[in-house]
């Protein structure tokens, strides 16, 4: 039992008026050499190489996405001169210049906010759902169980870009609010559509197993509610597992969004975007091929940092992996 | 074994049902008039508009029209898209194209998938073993659209080893997009294999084997290879249901005319039949395969017993 769930049944017990062992603080000599879960996993994530390799990747990234000015080697992305089509890579234009003329180096700098931005959205999305009916189903079991996780089967049962294509290609005539506009939220709202199956498994399945502890039978027979057991005892225990999978997932649904945009249904012009980028230079693949390597290199890196990341996390967070 | 069998034949049929409404719903909800779309610059007389919209049962509600086109499929009837040409067809056309890219891709990520994990896990920690931990993070990070680009460049353009598009070289052409449609789930079989190999090695029955002084290679090959292959195995099994449905992208890269290039320009071009049709067989590949594995999972572990 962690301590926030001490200090949470302690909380219950007070309001119930009773009083239990497992409630009361403990006095243990022994207390200081105990170490919690996320210490002991702080521990670890400082010898993993693999870690600071994605927490380098990850600001550097993340930086590059709020400001992308301090990139872009002082180029505005949209100040094109058409003389400089599709020149190579030199000293003062690192990246080259696009069809048009455009400093490529700016464009590719300018492209991660897009990126990062429907990474995050959707992955917010994807635990928004995942979360609720994972517990829901967890939690309750039965009927509403089986239900959802025939739901869950339906939609697993279907592959992500596809799901997400069609949905994109339908959204501009379905006239919702954000869906049809084409643009960065439509995009996180596909992804998130038919990307939540897995994190619904993952909490469905550590909702069960801690179900039926002692910590939570004693929690509800001094009268506490279904949604303060779910939130307060059982969901703070699917944490670890749950970070894991989210960072993973923030990377696999950057390339998904890339993939998108460059099958036609994301991002739109005159949207800056890797998937465009990477989209416009595939017919130029032989005459210009900086223009596909560019953004795909920073596309590829930037879904790298957060598997590595999430990688390292898992050999953190996972206690029977430790030796 | 034959009531798991069956019992999970039944849930199959909710899924299945539940994942092709899902995709007639959002489908049929896609852009535009097909109908309009179909006459081009010169209007179709509004008779004709009338007649086309009965015979595709454009005017139904959507619940009817999904329950006729069941009923269709319950004879193997997948309707025919607007140009009249049954969706069958279509289908069987593209589909064995799909069906060898599979195969290929399958091919790559066991053997190369197999023999990279069972080195690395035999010797943990060594160059090899490291080596195999670093490319495989790689090769999961790479989307693989920038994996079939990048390969394209330089296996196509540059060394011109492989054809970089189309399929006009027999199986040859499918080598290049194969591996690169294998090359994520290559480096989980890797990774997969590796784990359950190292974990083994460690078990008390392989200590025993050594103990009663078998050879190493008889340790390996029998003892821990055969008990850590059950988690791979189930993966491949699972992953050739994922390929079958999951090949859009690498079908789009390389132009390769299977089911996933063609469910990709039926979304394009509005053909609602066609869309329909190949994702509900996409949605049954994956079904199916996953009720193989659950079964091979009892043949294979004597311990998982489903009655």
């Amino acid at each position: 039992m962690t301590e926030q769930q001490q200090r949470d049944l302690r909380h219950d017990e007070v309001e119930a008026g009773t009083q239990s062992v497992l409630a009361t603080p403990r006095v243990d000599v022994t207390d200081a050499r105990q170490n919690s879960l996320w210490s002991d996993a702080w521990d670890s994530l400082k010898r993993n190489p693999l870690f600071w390799i994605g927490s380098f990747l990850g600001v550097f990234f993340v930086l590059m996405a709020i400001v992308p000015q301090l990139f872009s080697g002082g180029a505005d992305p949209r100040d094109c001169d058409l003389s400089n089509s599709k020149q190579a890579p030199s000293g003062s234009h690192w990246f080259g210049f696009d069809q048009q003329g455009c400093d490529y180096l700016a464009n590719v700098a300018y492209g991660a906010r897009n990126s990062l931005m429907i990474g995050l959205l959707a992955v917010i999305g994807v635990l928004v759902i995942g979360v609720i009916v994972g517990a829901i189903a967890g939690y309750y079991g039965g009927i509403a169980d089986s239900l959802l996780a025939r739901l869950t089967d339906i939609f697993f049962a279907l592959p992500l870009i596809l799901g997400a294509l069609i949905l994109l290609r339908v959204g501009p005539s379905t006239g919702l609010p954000i869906i049809s506009d084409r643009g960065a939220g439509a995009v996180a709202i596909a992804l998130a559509a038919f990307g939540w199956m897995t994190a619904m498994r993952l909490v469905r399945s550590q909702v069960i197993a801690v179900k039926s502890s002692d910590y939570v039978a004693a929690a509800r027979a001094m009268g506490a509610s279904n949604l303060r057991i779910l939130t307060r005892h059982i969901l703070p225990n699917a944490v670890a597992p749950v970070l894991v999978f989210s960072t993973i997932t923030v990377g696999v649904l950057i390339a998904a969004e890339a993939t998108l945009t460059y099958l036609g249904v994301g991002l739109q012009r005159p949207a800056i975007s890797w998937g465009l980028q990477i989209s416009t230079g595939q017919s130029l693949l032989r005459t210009a091929p900086h223009l596909v390597l560019f953004p795909s290199i920073i596309l590829s890196l930037t879904v790298m940092a957060f598997i590595m990341l999430g990688d390292a996390l898992r050999d953190a967070l996972d206690p029977r992996q430790r030796s | 074994m034959g009531r798991f069998v069956v019992r999970r034949l039944l849930l199959t049929i909710p899924v299945l049902l539940g994942a092709s409404f899902l995709i007639f719903a959002m489908v049929y909800a896609l852009p535009g008039d097909p109908v309009r779309a179909l006459a081009g610059d010169r209007p179709l007389a509004p008779a004709v508009v009338a007649q086309l919209r009965e015979d595709f049962n454009l005017n139904d509600p959507l619940i009817v029209q999904y329950a006729k086109y069941l009923g269709g499929l319950a004879h193997f009837d997948l309707g025919v898209d607007f140009s009249n040409r049954p969706v069958l067809d279509t289908i069987s056309q593209r589909l064995p194209v799909t069906i060898k890219l599979t195969v290929v891709a399958v091919l790559f990520e066991t053997i190369i998938g197999l023999a990279a994990g069972v080195l690395a896990g035999i010797r943990r920690n060594s160059f090899f073993d490291n080596l195999v931990l670093v490319s495989t993070t790689l090769i999961i990070s790479i989307p693989i659209l920038v994996l079939g680009f990048v390969s394209q460049y330089v296996f196509g353009l540059k060394f011109g080893w492989f054809p970089i598009a189309g399929i006009n070289d027999g199986w040859y052409s499918y080598l290049l997009p194969g591996l690169v449609l294998a090359s994520s789930s290559l480096a989980y079989v890797a990774r997969l294999t590796r784990t359950s190999i190292a974990e083994n090695m460690r078990a008390d029955y392989v200590r025993t084997a050594r103990a009663k002084g078998l050879p190493n290679r008889t340790v390996i090959l029998r003892h821990t290879l055969r008990n850590s292959l059950i988690p791979v195995v189930t993966f491949i099994g699972a992953d050739v249901g994922a390929l079958l449905g999951g090949a859009i992208v690498t079908e789009a890269v390389f132009n390769i005319p299977g089911i996933g290039r063609a469910v990709f320009e039926a979304v394009g071009q509005q053909e609602g039949a066609v869309v329909v049709g190949i994702v509900t067989l996409m949605v049954f590949f994956f079904i199916f395969f996953n009720l193989i594995v659950d079964v091979l999972y009892a043949v294979l572990d004597p311990r998982i017993r489903y009655d």
